[in-house]
């Protein structure tokens, strides 16, 4: 019995993923918070594991457990969920800590549907004891919950985007188990078949500086000519509420918010849109929020940095008008 | 082809939430309940896979008896049968909630005939737990894919799409029965019609009253992030503020000053 604190580790090439490096941070905590060790099991084909392992003794990691197994790769959804079974049931340590990706969660829901477990997704502060007593996101993080969780392995996922990731220290290496697993073919039965390259092209709603957003108040398909213009002009991107894409103004794609896309630009400008909490949590990582909106009262007032009153078809094609002087005046 | 779809009925929260003096839930007294968008999209999902290919679709959900009225919006836009797990109200953890989930399917499934396919939200929009559907693909020992953004039928299988971690897409083959979790987007929900309500009304609704098993997970409280809600400073009203809004952009470093 190890007791000890496992971190699941996915890689994006070389280096762990984001959302793994949370995983490990947050799990470094707890295993100091309980004096534990803090373990890791790498997924990724035993070849590329070896070196992945090593890199982890930067993250702290006195242990990193490589899987071995010929068949099993990163596109085995099940194959995994086995695989981090039997190495949580072999080592039973006291808490498994995965990344609250789409991915991470996936992977430990299985694990703890296998294990007959609970799980806790997107955990924010883990405090250990008898009963861990955690504090996790609601409402893609408009909302917390403080609660326990009573297993005899705990296992959770980290909410992205809310614990800092720890700087690496040089020097460390882990100690590195190879393990082999046994997975049966039912296992190993589902699996990607097939993959499809991102499109390339024009700016993405996700990566942009500059994202125009547009809600109800744009009122029309047509009515996004005036942001695509302004968005054109600064480089941008434009997306928009749920509202628009419900009303098929624009693709789903474009959707910003708890169910659609989360942005982090330099600058969101958000025209017509109220500021629902379900579209807030999608934008709140934006460094500057400019609302262009007719009600001075809207939510989005509360949020936003700066504000514009009045009709959006009258004030971003002004502002569009205004950047083409400039640009003028300067020729 | 039967399909069974989950879902879950959640208060319709707006501009901000409000919660009960003890903090022990969000204050729904002002407000509507709705279900999540991925499973409005799972709702619409079965639908149309009804309609393409003959069949019959189910709507499942746990909740208090006003849950009823979820079931009755999803039976509104098409979905033939409705099964209620009748709660006190209470929010059952996704063990729990799982397990009576199964053990209602098993129980239809006995008298009727087994589900091709399983749709679930690929989270709750409430609680967002990420894992009431694998956890009843696996008790029923079935394939499960999550985030699913494209379905289509072929030979006795699925093809189930969703967005690779590394970007671009990745598809699965699934065997029926399968169990596939949605993600708004994979369709655009229709609108009910009002025959379409006045059927739904009517329809009979297959209520029962499970067990609660505590499954690990309790909640102590529920709190509001501290952030800081600042007002908008106003930088202008109208087409006038265009200057002033382009100095902004040049300070930010946006655009050419
Ligand atoms: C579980 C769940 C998940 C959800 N997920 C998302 C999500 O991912 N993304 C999302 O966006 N929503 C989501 N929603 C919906 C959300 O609750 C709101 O309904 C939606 O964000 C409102 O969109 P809106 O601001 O465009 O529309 P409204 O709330 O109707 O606001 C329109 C705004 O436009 C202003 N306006 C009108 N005309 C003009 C004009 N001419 N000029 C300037 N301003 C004008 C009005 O003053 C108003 O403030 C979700 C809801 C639920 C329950
Ligand atoms: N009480 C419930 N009743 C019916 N379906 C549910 C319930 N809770 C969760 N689900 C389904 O399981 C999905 C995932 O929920 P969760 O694991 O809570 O994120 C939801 O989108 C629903 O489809």
């Amino acid at each position: 019995m190890s007791g000890g604190v496992l971190a699941i580790v996915s890689f994006a090439g070389a280096a762990p993923d984001r959302g793994s490096l949370e995983a490990l941070a947050l799990a470094r905590r707890l295993a100091a918070d309980s004096g534990a060790d803090l373990e890791a099991v790498v997924v990724a084909d035993a070849s590329s594991g070896r070196a992945a392992a090593a890199l982890l003794g930067s993250s702290r990691v006195a242990t990193a457990i490589i899987v071995q197994h010929d068949r099993l790769t990163v596109d085995h959804p099940d194959g995994w969920a086995a695989a981090i079974g039997q190495v949580v049931k072999a080592r039973t340590p006291a808490a498994v800590v995965g990344a609250g990706t789409e991915r991470g969660n996936d992977l430990l829901a299985r694990v703890a549907a296998d294990l007959g477990l609970p799980m806790a997704a997107n955990c924010v502060v883990i405090e250990p004891g008898d009963r861990y007593r955690l504090t996790r996101q609601r409402w893609a993080g408009s909302l917390l919950e403080d609660c326990w969780l009573d297993a005899p392995i705990r296992l959770m996922t980290v909410a992205p985007n809310t614990v800092a990731v720890d700087e690496a220290i040089a020097g460390a290496t882990p100690t590195v188990e190879v393990v082999d697993v046994v997975l049966t073919e039912r296992d190993l039965a589902l699996h990607v078949a097939s993959r499809e390259a991102p499109e390339r092209g024009k700016v993405s709603l996700a990566d942009a500086k500059v994202v125009i957003g547009g809600g109800r108040g744009v009122g029309s398909t047509e009515g996004f000519g005036d942001l695509e213009e302004l968005a054109g002009l600064l480089g941008g991107a434009v997306g928009g509420s749920r509202v628009v894409t419900s009303a098929g103004w624009r693709p789903h794609a474009d959707q910003i918010g708890q169910t659609g896309l989360r942005i982090a630009p330099d600058i969101y400008i958000a025209c017509g849109i109220s500021g629902a909490i379900q579209h807030i949590v999608g934008c709140k990582a934006a460094k500057h929020i400019l609302a262009i909106n007719s009600d001075p009262e809207a939510p989005i007032m509360s949020v936003a940095d700066y504000a514009v009153i009045g009709d959006l078809h009258a004030i971003v094609p002004a502002i569009s008008a205004e950047i083409r002087r400039r640009a003028a005046a300067r020729a | 082809m039967r399909v069974l779809v989950c879902v879950k009925r959640v208060p319709a929260t707006g501009g901000r939430i409000l919660l009960t003096a003890d903090g022990s839930d969000i204050d729904v007294r002002h407000l509507g309940f709705t279900v999540s968008p991925h499973e409005e999209c799972a709702v619409e999902e079965a639908v149309r896979i009804i309609e393409a290919g003959g069949g019959a679709s189910t709507v499942l959900t746990l909740g208090p008896a006003a849950a009823e009225e979820q079931l009755r919006d999803a039976m509104a836009i098409g979905i033939d049968q409705a099964v209620l797990l009748e709660t006190d109200g209470r929010d059952w953890d996704p063990v729990a909630a799982a397990s009576a989930i199964v053990e209602s399917i098993r129980a239809h499934e006995a008298t009727d005939g087994p589900y091709d396919l399983i749709l679930f939200g690929n989270e709750s929009a409430d609680s967002g737990g990420f894992q009431v559907g694998i956890r009843v693909a696996r008790a029923l020992d079935r394939p499960c894919v999550t985030g699913v953004k494209s379905l289509l039928p072929g030979d006795g299988r699925f093809i189930a799409r969703r967005e690779a971690a590394a970007g671009g897409w990745e598809s699965f083959e699934l065997p029926l029965p399968a169990v596939v979790s949605v993600k708004e987007g994979i369709n655009l929900p229709r609108y009910p019609s009002i025959p379409g309500r006045l059927r739904a009304k009517k329809k009979e609704i297959d209520r029962s009253t499970p067990a609660w098993q505590p499954g690990g997970l309790e909640k102590i409280v529920l709190r509001l992030p501290r952030e800081e809600l600042t007002a908008a400073e106003v930088i202008g009203r109208g087409p006038d503020a265009g200057p002033a809004v382009v100095d902004l952009l040049v300070r930010i470093g946006v655009v050419d000053g």
